[in-house]
């Protein structure tokens, strides 16, 4: 829903579902902060001119003090606060829960670049196609230091921590290039580490993901060919001989633990598994699988993942992080 | 100069005959020796004056080199990692060694003991050991400024401070971590101070506004201050010896560093501005003639603020990948804690209404205190907003938040309450004309630098870039123009100063006519024990000629 479908002054481009949301509850808290701001200066004015020392205006009967006074000017601003709380929790709720339906594509932040995977194939550099109107849901992490992937049009942003998997989503609702930036400093060439979104209408992102993709392997192919140099396939294969969970099937799905307690086979759990795999045990399994953290880099992991998923036919319950409400 | 400069009108307080029998604290020893090994809190006071003003210098000339850098939207000036290096420098400078000890431990220390009739603070010893203390603070960050300069930002963020930068991390942050010393210290002093010190019959409710501020400052710099410690050590641990604790591919979490720097550094936001408050109290009811308006409810604002500011923290966080019910919880936390900050605003203004009111500089000073932390305050609900930080957070939207609030706010107080106290520091008077035009000077100054980086923000433009869009560069030049604007109004009060400080016409015992026990009962300069003898208090604070009825709440 878009409240305020105008273009303001001073206001970027609304140029995802959530940018005119974004705009209206900051315009409703502009204005009511200007008709504050005129009260207290007129009367603040109002006093300063009409009791200045040289006037004789009427001093007397003035108070100290006043308890409900006091509390009607503690009490209103505290009502119009948690509205503006209330407002303002719904809109980012939403914006920090992606729709199923939504397009993953697999952000790396690197000093100073972004490294960008779509899940049907092209790899890019510093520039991101997504298709108009189609929510994208971005899964980030870092290979080094804090970054956060910034796109001013859309008015969201999300840290990229390494360790972890954040997410952000958008809808584009205008085609055009946006600026994106780095908006967590992230050391000497922070100021340059800038890229482009490019939103094209679904026809045109259809024939630039084929003429992007044609001579590239896509990232499930990557994963897999990664699947087999790391040797997870000689355990996790159909046909091995070692005991090792089936990966079939398992992407969103809760799987019982050697400890009792169940987890979703999410992102992060699987990244976890691959890097620190006796941390999570699946139940009826050995602890034996070697410990891949320092092994494969950030990019890798998130293409076996990719990977892994594949191995689940859609549509599969795409919740991947674990800070869901 | 006229008699204008002063406020004449019947005496307000006792004013007891003047024939000293000592030198005052000004004149009381002579030489570099008796200055440097002073127990006196007012010289204590000047001290920490030199040396903040010395580090506001450095953490000027940083921003001034920044904004020359901003005029044009490409890197030209300085490269990439000289800019880092300014703005970590001019963040560490002014938040550290300007603004934290500015009003607490310059005027903190000059007034409080004088404020609640004392002959001087609790430790006199440790007071000194304080400033020493942040002098060897303040000499390791100059070195790690000599040695080439630190690139991290004011913030240090792991895993870039603790691994991947080059610059001399661990100087400035040992310098840091040995200043906190000074500011527990010295919160430690006011605290005990406040409660022992207090002459016969000035009783809690009978305290000046400033002096509970001080109060409430101080509680913040003794229980926040070692979190900070803690914080930078366990980074420096990291960064030294490499144990993981931040650093995730140690096993350590990036988002704990974050945690526990907020932890202080959010209520060290308070420690920058309830002083601040404090003395704008004090200001507005002598240049009113009236009692503050609803004393009790802004001396326990004070309070709240400094509790609520605990929790709060994790505003910071919002887009830091902290959990969605965290956000949701800190973010009403932090439109609470805009409510007792709404509620001096009020009180303030309520006391304007039928007073008698004068436009000394102090007082414009205060006026420009209250509209432009209206402004930063009213700018921090938008911040608060959940989904407006998802857009604002990082960029020059909060740099001008925090601006109006630490600059806008806490500078105008500082600047508002040094030349309020002048008189009673220095023994002589300034002058007033020219104080009034670079006050308004600095308003405009501030104004024309900060007000266009709202919009900056708005658009998308994130800190801590020495390059921008060129559709931005009206901005940036509006703002780079206010600064300079800004750096004549701050040189203009530095020059008259200094000069008055040696030639400026002696000051009368009050030249403004004001109620605090330190014009009333003390010379000016006072002398080293600030009362010939304790004065005994039989008034409440603020006796000024309005309310007239004596029936006051």
């Amino acid at each position: 829903m878009n409240l305020l479908a105008f273009d303001l002054p001073f206001v970027p481009k609304q140029a995802s579902a959530q940018a005119g949301q974004v705009d209206a509850i900051f315009f409703a808290i502009t204005v009511l902060s200007a008709l504050l701001c005129v009260l207290l200066f007129v009367a603040i004015t109002y006093c300063l001119i009409r009791y200045r020392s040289k006037s004789n205006a009427d001093r007397t009967m003035s108070m100290a003090g006043h308890n409900l006074v006091e509390v009607v000017w503690s009490v209103i601003p505290m009502l119009i606060f948690i509205g503006l709380f209330i407002w303002g929790a719904i809109v980012y709720v939403e914006a920090r829960n992606p729709p199923k339906n939504a397009l993953t594509v697999y952000v790396v932040g690197l000093q100073w670049y972004w490294d960008i995977e779509h899940e049907e194939g092209p790899h890019e550099i510093g520039e991101l196609h997504v298709p108009l109107n189609q929510p994208v849901r971005l899964v980030m992490t870092s290979q080094d230091v804090i970054h956060d992937f910034y796109v001013p049009a859309f008015r969201t942003k999300m840290d990229v921590v390494p360790g972890k998997y954040t997410e952000e989503w958008f809808t584009p609702i205008e085609p055009g290039r946006f600026r994106v930036f780095c908006n967590q400093y992230c050391g000497t060439k922070h100021g340059q580490m800038t890229a482009w979104i490019d939103v094209m209408k679904p026809q045109d992102y259809q024939a630039w993901l084929v003429g992007a993709g044609a001579n590239t392997e896509s990232i499930v192919q990557t994963g897999a060919r990664l699947f087999r140099a790391h040797n997870c396939s000689s355990c996790h294969d159909d046909n091995s001989q070692v005991a090792a969970p089936d990966l079939h099937n398992i992407y969103g799905r809760q799987v019982p633990l050697s400890d009792g307690t169940f987890v979703t086979a999410d992102d992060e759990y699987l990244r976890d598994s691959i890097l620190t795999p006796a941390a999570q045990v699946v139940a009826g399994y050995k602890s034996i699988m070697p410990v891949y953290k320092g092994q494969i880099s950030e990019p890798d992991i998130m293409a076996i993942i990719a990977y892994i998923k594949s191995l689940t036919p859609t549509p599969s319950a795409s919740r991947p992080t674990s800070n869901q409400p | 100069m006229s008699a204008a400069t002063f406020i004449e009108e019947s005496p307000t307080g006792v004013e007891p005959p003047r024939h000293p029998k000592q030198p005052d604290y000004l004149h009381d020893g002579y030489g570099l020796k008796s200055w440097l090994t002073t127990h006196d809190h007012k010289r204590i006071g000047i001290l920490y004056l030199i040396a903040i003003t010395f580090f506001f210098l450095i953490g000027g000339i940083a921003a001034t080199l920044m904004r020359i850098e901003l005029v044009t939207p490409n890197t030209d000036l300085v490269t990439s990692e000289t800019y880092n290096k300014l703005f970590t420098l001019h963040g560490v400078t002014m938040v550290w060694f300007f603004l934290i000890p500015s009003i607490p431990s310059v005027l903190g220390n000059f007034l409080i003991p004088m404020m609640i009739g004392a002959k001087d603070v609790a430790f006199p010893r440790l007071n000194l050991l304080s400033w020493y203390i942040f002098i060897l603070g303040g000499c390791f960050t100059l070195y790690s400024l000599i040695a080439g300069g630190v690139d991290t930002g004011w913030t240090f963020y792991t895993p870039y401070s603790t691994v991947y930068s080059n610059g001399h991390v661990l100087a400035m942050a040992a310098g840091i971590f040995i200043t906190g010393f000074s500011s527990i210290f010295t919160g430690l002093n006011f605290i005990v101070t406040i409660h022992t010190m207090r002459a016969p019959g000035m009783h809690w409710f009978r305290l000046p506004l400033f002096v509970w501020s001080m109060y409430a400052t101080s509680l913040i710099l003794v229980l926040a201050t070692p979190v900070l410690a803690i914080t930078l050590a366990l980074m420096a641990v990291e960064r030294f010896t490499g144990v993981g604790v931040f650093n995730p591919s140690m096993g350590g979490d990036p988002l704990l560093f974050q945690h526990l720097f907020w932890f202080y550094s959010h209520p060290a936001v308070y420690i920058m501005i309830l002083p601040g408050m404090g003395v704008v109290s004090e200001l507005i009811a002598c240049f009113s003639r009236k009692r503050i308006f609803g004393y009790k409810f802004v001396a326990f604002a004070s309070l709240a603020i400094a509790i609520l500011g605990f929790i709060v923290w994790g505003h910071h966080l919002f887009v830091a990948s902290q959990s969605i019910y965290a956000g949701l919880v800190f973010s009403i936390l932090s439109f609470l804690v805009s409510v007792p900050s709404a509620i001096k605003v009020f009180n303030w203004t309520a006391t304007l209404y039928k007073g008698r009111i004068f436009f000394h500089t102090p007082m414009l000073y205060a006026l420009g205190f209250i509209g432009l932390f209206t402004i930063g305050g009213l700018s921090g609900l938008a911040l608060a907003t959940l989904a407006i930080d998802m857009h604002v957070h990082g960029t020059y939207f909060v740099i001008a938040h925090f601006h109006y609030i630490m600059v806008g706010g806490m500078l105008m107080a500082y600047l508002g309450g040094i030349h309020f106290w002048w008189p009673k520091i220095s023994g002589r008077m300034y002058n007033e004309k020219l104080a009034q035009f670079s006050a308004a000077v600095i308003f405009v100054g501030f104004n024309l630098t900060f007000f266009p980086q709202f919009i900056l923000g708005y658009l998308g433009m994130p800190r801590r870039y020495p390059a921008y869009p060129p559709e931005w560069q009206v901005f940036h030049v509006l703002s780079s123009a206010g600064a300079s604007v800004l750096a004549v109004g701050y040189a203009i009060p530095l020059c008259y100063l200094i000069w008055s400080f040696f030639f400026g016409r002696p000051a009368p015992q009050n030249p403004w006519n004001a109620s605090g026990l330190e014009w009333t009962h003390a010379l000016s300069p006072p002398i080293r024990t600030n009362f010939e003898e304790i004065p005994i208090v039989t008034k409440e604070a603020y006796d000024y000629p309005y309310p007239e009825t004596p029936n006051r709440a």
